[in-house]
Order: structure tokens, then sequence, then C-alpha cells
């Protein structure tokens, strides 16, 4: 914070903003701790997507009349805010997907497939969500790529030795990590690990699905080649991702899917392809949430990124303070820079009989393997239960929830 | 006891305690004539299913091995203790019968020869009540029906 006072948000006003939030769940007020899945929506959000539907809805880049060129516009005003928000260089390295799994997917298609040679590799991490394993497996086995993986260590840090190791044969094309790791919080250093893979020639993909919602990212200054995100866990809506790309790569990528809006001219012999964004957003886009993602990135950054990391900070250190110190409790990972995320197993009992448990109190929890079944296998346990802050969690709640576990635990024994 | 939970003794009955916490029939089975895995990829509940046929046809023994949750491992020994002695066609009937218990919370067909067993399973009836929960207690019967039926693929109740 450069010396100056943490910011301070006013966390009552803010949970007023979330109509959820103030529902109750079996005669007991809603905690909820599950917003690394998806988050809750503010009234902002829904209310910008709603005047859409009602005032100025209509396809986009189609249509020569009023209303579609109103869409067009609120569409085209949205990317310009994701650009800010990563502080992209250009507008058009900002590409609208469905999810950021369809990001990286199309990355694995048209970077990987497309540009990457036979022989070479990508390196990924231990720590890695579903959605950042799979495309490269399937990548892998569909293009002859060597899929590598970077070890982590026991308090759950990227083992940056063996990512050194990884990249020493000059044979990897593409790093693909996550910035934040949804089961153990962890943030990896980007600006570093993005340093060592440049220096080995080959390019970088953040998996920002969590890290884009808890710190400032600025996509310059980590110097990365691709970045991702998406809208859901940023107290936006379901079905729009965002995929970051420097303008040089997109260009010489092909196009992920084919159709409409992605190209320049069409004959029945052949097909000349959009610019760059169009060129990766075949079909009808999900507007009306790119409105809502629009709305919810103007909702966080009025509040400052800063007092929404100083307000997580303060949760952080609290359930650190707590929940290591319950009996029976087991925390994933310990890493010195990390999130509001903290996957934990109990002793006397099973992930999802202690989920069940602390819905009975109003509490939502994660329990299960939280689409990363390897990392849980590199721990060596079956399932943990998953613990996630947003803006809108208290210091209440992170005490309901050790609380609650100390429960739990004398319920099983 | 604490009282946060009281209400959830109606899902954790002290028999399903009980049997989640030392589970019958717990062990592999080196003679089995029939096996089957079973899986919740969602979960982590895992399990692997022995069954050892009498030369009347009948099941002569149940038993299991594998990890999860108490509902799973629950209904994993209860199964493993009322399927003893029955023939396929009964252990079929009371799969079926589970399945209606376990998503209803009754089973109006579960009388004849298997009343007295599905009578044992009723403890389990509360899961209805958890939608999430329903496949926790159904699996070890899905796996039951995979190893009956010899099928060579995971059962899985996803």
């Amino acid at each position: 914070m450069d010396g100056h006072m943490a910011p301070v948000l006013d966390l009552a006003a803010i949970r007023a903003d979330f109509p959820i939030l103030s529902e109750t769940v079996r005669g007991k007020r809603f905690t909820f701790l599950d917003s690394g899945a998806s988050a809750q929506k503010p009234r902002q959000v829904i209310g910008a997507m709603v005047r859409m539907m009602e005032k100025a809805y209509a396809n986009v880049h189609r249509g020569a009349y009023h209303m579609s060129e109103q869409a067009t516009e609120a569409y085209e005003a949205a990317r310009r805010a994701v650009q800010r928000f990563l502080n992209a260089g250009d507008e058009r390295e900002i590409v609208f997907t469905g999810s950021s799994t369809n990001a990286i997917n199309l990355v694995a298609h048209s970077y990987g497939r497309g540009v990457m040679k036979p022989g070479q590799a990508v390196v990924i991490s231990e720590m890695e969500h579903h959605a950042n394993l799979v495309p490269w497996q399937m990548l892998r086995d569909a293009h002859g790529i060597e899929l590598r993986v970077c070890r982590i260590t026991d308090a759950g840090e990227l083992d940056m030795d063996d990512l050194a190791a990884k990249l020493a044969d000059g044979k990897v094309g593409l790093v693909a990590v996550t910035h934040m790791s949804n089961v153990l919080g962890t943030v990896t250093p980007a600006e570093r690990i993005a340093r060592m893979a440049h220096e080995a020639g080959a390019k970088v993909l953040f998996d920002g699905s969590q890290a884009a919602v808890h710190r400032r990212v600025d996509v310059q200054a980590l110097d990365a080649d691709f970045y991702v995100f998406t809208g859901h866990k940023l107290y936006g809506p379901t079905g729009i991702g965002v995929l970051y790309a420097k303008a040089a790569l997109l260009e010489a990528m092909p196009p992920f899917l084919g159709g409409g809006d992605m190209i320049a001219e069409v004959s029945f012999e052949r097909s000349i392809w959009a610019p760059i964004p169009a060129k990766f957003e075949a079909g009808t886009p999900p507007i009306i949430e790119a409105i809502g993602l629009h709305a919810a990135i103007d909702y966080v950054e009025a509040i400052g990124m800063p007092a929404i990391e100083a307000h997580e900070r303060a949760l952080v250190d609290r359930a650190m303070a707590r929940l290591p110190h319950i009996e029976g409790v087991t925390l994933l990972g310990r890493a010195q820079d990390r999130g509001g995320v903290f996957a934990f197993a109990l002793d006397t009992a099973h992930a999802h009989d202690v989920a069940t448990l602390l819905d009975r109190a109003g509490i939502a929890v994660r329990s299960g393997r939280h689409c990363a079944e390897p990392l849980h296998a590199r721990f060596n346990v079956e399932s943990t239960c998953r613990a996630s802050f947003g803006l809108y969690t208290t210091p209440e709640e992170v005490d309901l929830l050790a609380d609650a576990l100390g429960q739990a635990r004398e319920f099983f024994r | 006891m604490t009282g946060l939970f009281d209400d959830l003794r109606d899902l954790y009955q002290e028999v399903i305690l009980d049997h989640g916490r030392k589970p019958r029939n717990f062990r592999r089975l080196d003679d089995a004539d029939r096996t089957a895995r079973g899986d919740n990829p969602m979960c982590g509940d895992r399990m692997e299913l022995f069954l050892k046929m009498a030369p009347d046809g009948t099941i002569a023994d149940a038993a299991f091995q594998g990890r999860g949750c108490a509902i799973s491992m629950a209904s994993a020994s209860l199964m493993t203790d009322t399927v003893k002695g029955k023939t396929p066609a009964q252990a079929h009937a009371m799969s079926d019968g589970f399945r209606t218990l376990a998503m209803t919370g009754t089973c109006p067909e579960c009388g004849g020869d298997i009343a007295e067993e599905m009578e044992r399973l009723a403890p389990l009836s509360g899961v209805h009540d958890f939608p999430s929960r329903v496949k926790c207690a159904t699996l070890a019967w899905h796996t039951l029906n995979a190893a009956l039926d010899g099928q060579a693929k995971e059962a899985s109740s996803e």
C-alpha cells in the first residue's frame, strides 16, 4: 500500500448490494463461503443486464438500425472496460469467450495446434484446475506435444527450481499455470514465471480465474502472453469469459471456431478471416453477459481493488489465526502469498459429511476435489472442504465457520 | 451433544454413524467370484465390492473395501450385511427398492421376501431430503448391480 493506510470498504453497504445475502437457509442466515466456485451478483450487475434487455437489446455487429448499433456500442464498451481492467495495451487484445475454460481451449487449439510444432512441450503445474490441464492433454494426444508438470512444494508453492529444470532444454513452447490456486489459495509469482518462460523462449499463459477477482492484474507489467479469467467469479454473470492475448499472437493464430462474425469474406470456395478480435468470436457472442461483466468491473473498480485486497487480507489473517488451530483440522497448503481460499480436511469426518453439517448451520462450502483431482492425489487426500471468500465476506462469517467446524468434529466423534 | 446439528439426527442416525465408523464386512474376499469397482468422481467416494456365490446361486458372502463419506460407508456396510443369502434376483429387487427409498424416503413395493432386509436399510431413507447426498447412499448398490451383471466397466452413481 506504499506506506498509506489500507483503504477500508463499507461492508454493510456492499452486502446490501447483494440481494441473495439476505436470504435464509433452513431458518439460518445464509453464510456463503463458496465464492471461489461462483460469486454472488450485486444489483448493479443484475440491473444492467435487465436494462439492456428492456431498453437496448439487439444482435451486435449486424443491424444497420438504432438498437443494434446501440447494442454493438455497449458490447464494445464492455471490451474496453476489460482492457482497462487488465491494463491491456489494445482493445483488440480482448477476446470474449464463454468462460475461462473456453478461453484456455481456444489457446490450446489455435496456438497449440496452429502455431506450436510437434515435439515442443507445454509446462503446467501440479495445482492446476482441470480446465488448465485437460485441454493440454488433448493437445498432447492430438498434436504430439509433450506435457510437463511442474512440481509444487509441500507448502503449496510453485517449485521454481523444478520450473527452471522443466524449461532447461529449450523445447517448451508454452508455460500455462494458475495465477492463484482454486484449492490452496496460493498466488504464484507471475512476473518471475513470465520472465523465466521468456528467457527459455516460451510463451506464458496465466489462468486468472481466481486471481483477477482478488488482485489488481496488469498484463503489461506481468508481460503475460495470454491471460484468462471468467465473469461469474468476478460478481458478473455466467456464460462469459475473457482471453487476453498479445495482438501479434492473435494475428498469428488460426481461428478456433468457424461461423458468422469471424469472417471478412465468404464464398463457397473459401473464407477470409475477420481482423482480431472478431476472428475469435464466431457466432452471436454473449452480449447481455458482456454488459453484465462490464457492470461487475465497474462495481469492483468503484470499491477499488486495493480496498478489496486489504479486506480479503484481513479475512485470510483471521482464517489463518483460527482454522489451523482447530483440533483435527488439516489445512492444505501454507503458501506465503495467498488469497482467501482454504481447503481443509477434518480427521473424524469425510468432506461431504462436513459440508452437509455446515449447510445445516447455513454455511455453504464446497466439498470434493474442486476440479483438481491430481492435486488432491499430490497431497494424498481423497477430498476436502473448501471455504472461499468474496468482497462481501465478513470476519464474523469466518468465525462462524471455525466454530461450526469444531462442533462438526464432535458430532462425528 | 451439540445443539447446532441436532436436526441432522434424521440423516445421521446412530446406526449410520456406527456403520460409518466401523463398517462391517470391510475386507477383501480373495476367493470372490464377482467383483466390481464403484466410483463417485465428484466426491472422491471409491469402493471395491467382492461377492462369493454359493453352489445354489445365492450370495454366500459379500465384502467391500474403499473410502468415502459416512453415508457411503454405512450404505455399503449395511448392504453387504443384508444381501448375504439372497439370490441375484432378490438382490436386484433390493437394489431397486433401495433407490426408491433413497430418492423418496419410502418404498411401498419393498414387501414380500425382502421386507425384513429393507427394514434394516430404512435408516438411510433420510438422504432423500439431501439431493446432493443420494448418490453417496446409492453407490454401493450401483456397484452391486455391476458385480451381479458381470459388467467390466466401473460403476458410477453420477
